[in-house]
């Protein structure tokens, strides 16, 4: 037998890249991979459709094609559909609560600046970004509450008890996301901190504020703190609700960022370190950066999370959107209506919620820094 | 140097160590890391140490910027004597230059924003001044042309070599390499080598962790070889590789030359 001999090969010409063929790629072949991959897979895709076909056409038409959308009274609705009237009759009510109508431009005056300092800092390269976020943060708070507070320039004084519906929804949301998060971070970093005064005082704060549920914090805050101050304190009720909130999701927050922090692998710090950084620049400036980032999910999640919690507040008689929806429902004037109602507070909600997580999204894909960008 | 917190003594920069490392002793927990080092580098000195893993050569560097705390022993650097205060210890680091095994890149800042980092934040300088000055570093590592993309989409001997010009940035004294190229691939290791030699024929002070043993041969005045937390043998690079001496060197020379 004779061992044939190794074939040996070069290879002279090099092969061109070909684009993919078109069986696989494109919107034909998503569907077929995707949809209608088999017998089995069809039969489900078809079902499905079914099922989306059975709930839709119903909801679409009660809600919209069937509905009533104009008129005053619930004489104007015809019961076949939903009945928007009972909404758009008691729409100031839902926006300012119990705000005296004749001021409720204050309140629009505070919506709008916050819409378009938000909107300025959404959206990228927008000049001078670091002095609207100064100005949002430093400045704005002291309008929106000269302005909606009132008692000085001559602005009519509205208590807070006369504040309610959406208006306050968002105060309370905005104060508890704004206050919330720089605490959690000082109280993650305080956990992770070699120095055992600082870790034990952050770690105790953390473990209390989450193992106590929010509906008692509200409690407490509403009903025992006034039992604890002195006398001459009189804390705001509204006020009494925002600590409790802040302090509340401030734990949560913090163990979100604490999460975020292990992430960053070590070698960044001693890189940082090794350059002559101290621990606050270390933090502030490759640290907490990549560890925001990462976090991002996490933070939005508590967001939302917080910005539906703030309906909890109905039960220390905060007339929030939710309570004050439910309020319009018990006059007997508007009794039966209660879908119209919910269906209105969950949209609302679920707008503000929904816009907080594409733009989370957004950010997270315009922060990435790997292979793909540039 | 304009270190002006920190403390020095008033011998001149000739006969001075540049680094200088009595009775060195530290502990992991129980374990005896370092034992009794003593070392002592001049100016423009380049020392490459080497020994097998677990041998305590990067404890020993790590020391010297204070990334590591040792329980015994001083080290001095450049006449300033590392202490627990952070002032001083930030000063001493100001004047050590580090690169990592892991180049420690800052993966959300580009090229250019990591090279001018410290020297905006640390030495207050302005920003196109410091711009400037890294972009002349990132030119003499040749990498200038990728200033603006970012560290994740360099190759890692270019990531090595960007990390190595952040270092330079601050004008250190002194740069410290903890295994510069092992995680490097070989098409790569030359690429830094090359930028550590040119560094090296011009006179900086360096102290090498490395197993690149043509490295010791052509550019270290001083070979350590270390193990168990001990300085074995300390020669010029021809006698160490030629005869060395102790038993435990000619066992590791012939493992790591002998394949």
């Amino acid at each position: 037998m004779s061992i044939e001999k190794t074939p040996s090969r070069v290879t002279e010409k090099m092969i061109d890249a070909r684009s993919a063929p078109s069986d696989s790629i494109g919107t034909i072949a998503w569907l077929r991979t995707n949809l209608f991959a088999g017998p089995i897979n069809t039969l489900f895709t078809l079902f499905a459709c079914y099922l989306i076909y059975l709930l839709i056409v119903p909801s679409l038409q009660w809600a919209l094609i069937d509905a009533n959308w104009s008129g005053t009274t619930r004489a104007d609705c015809t019961g076949e559909g939903a009945c928007w009237v009972f909404i758009s009759a008691r729409l100031d009510q839902f926006i300012y609560g119990f705000y005296p109508e004749e001021l409720t431009w204050r309140v629009d005056i505070v919506f709008a600046i916050f819409a378009a300092l938000v909107a300025w800092l959404a959206i990228p390269n927008m000049p001078v970004k670091g002095l609207v976020a100064i100005a949002t943060l430093a400045v704005f708070p002291f309008i929106a509450f000269f302005l909606l507070h009132g008692g000085s320039f001559g602005l009519e004084v509205v208590g807070t008890h006369e504040w309610g519906g959406l208006m306050l929804t968002l105060v309370l949301a905005v104060v508890g996301i704004v206050a919330a998060l720089p605490m959690g971070i000082l109280l993650a970093m305080g956990r992770r901190s070699d120095m055992p005064i600082v870790k034990s005082i952050c770690v105790v704060f953390i473990e209390f504020w989450r193992g106590v549920p929010l509906i008692t914090v509200l409690f407490m805050a509403s009903v025992m703190l006034p039992l604890f101050v002195p006398g001459e304190v009189n804390l705001d009720k509204l006020v009494r609700a925002l600590i409790g909130i802040t302090l509340f999701q401030s734990a949560y927050m913090a163990e979100v960022v604490r999460g975020g922090l292990q992430a960053i692998p070590n070698g960044q710090t001693e890189a940082g370190v090794a350059l002559g950084l101290g621990y606050w620049r270390n933090m502030g400036l490759i640290v907490l950066p990549q560890a925001l980032k990462l976090m991002i999910p996490g933070i939005v999640n508590t967001f939302i999370a917080l910005f539906k919690d703030t309906s909890l507040v109905l039960i220390i008689g905060l007339f929030d959107l939710l309570a004050i929806v439910q309020a319009g429902l018990a006059d007997p004037k508007w009794l039966g209506y209660s879908i119209e109602g919910y269906a209105f507070v969950a949209l609302i909600f679920w707008v503000f919620c929904f816009s907080m997580s594409r733009y989370s999204q957004y950010l997270e894909r315009l922060l990435h820094t790997g292979h793909k960008k540039r | 140097m304009t270190t002006t917190t920190a403390s020095r003594d008033n011998t001149t920069d000739n006969e001075r160590p540049m680094i200088e490392l009595k009775g060195l002793n530290k502990w992991y927990g129980d374990f005896h890391v370092l034992r009794d080092i003593n070392l002592s580098v001049r100016k423009g000195e380049r020392i490459v140490i080497c020994g097998p893993s677990g041998s305590g050569k990067s404890t020993m560097i790590r020391c010297i910027n204070h990334l590591e705390e040792h329980q015994e022993g001083d080290i001095v650097v450049n006449g300033m004597p590392l202490t627990q205060d952070i002032k001083q210890i930030e000063a001493i680091r100001r004047n050590v230059g580090m690169v990592f095994q892991h180049f420690n890149l800052f993966p959300h800042l580009t090229v250019l924003e990591n090279c001018c980092l410290a020297p905006i934040w640390v030495q207050k300088r302005p920003r196109k001044e410091a711009e400037a000055e890294a972009m002349q570093y990132l030119e003499r590592v040749r990498i200038a042309d990728q200033a603006h993309k970012f560290p994740g989409q360099l190759s890692g001997g270019q990531q090595q070599r960007v990390a190595i010009a952040r270092s330079l940035c601050l004008s250190p004294e002194v740069m410290l390499f903890d295994e510069p190229t092992s995680a490097l691939d070989p098409e790569m290791i030359k690429e830094v080598l090359d930028v550590m030699v040119e560094l090296a024929n011009e006179g900086m002070t360096m102290l090498c962790v490395t197993h690149e043993m043509g490295f010791a041969k052509t550019v270290a005045d001083r070979v350590i070889f270390m193990d168990q937390g001990q300085i074995i043998e300390e020669n010029a690079p021809e006698p160490f590789f030629n005869n060395p001496q102790s038993e435990r060197t000619q066992l590791f020379l012939s493992q790591i030359l002998g394949h």
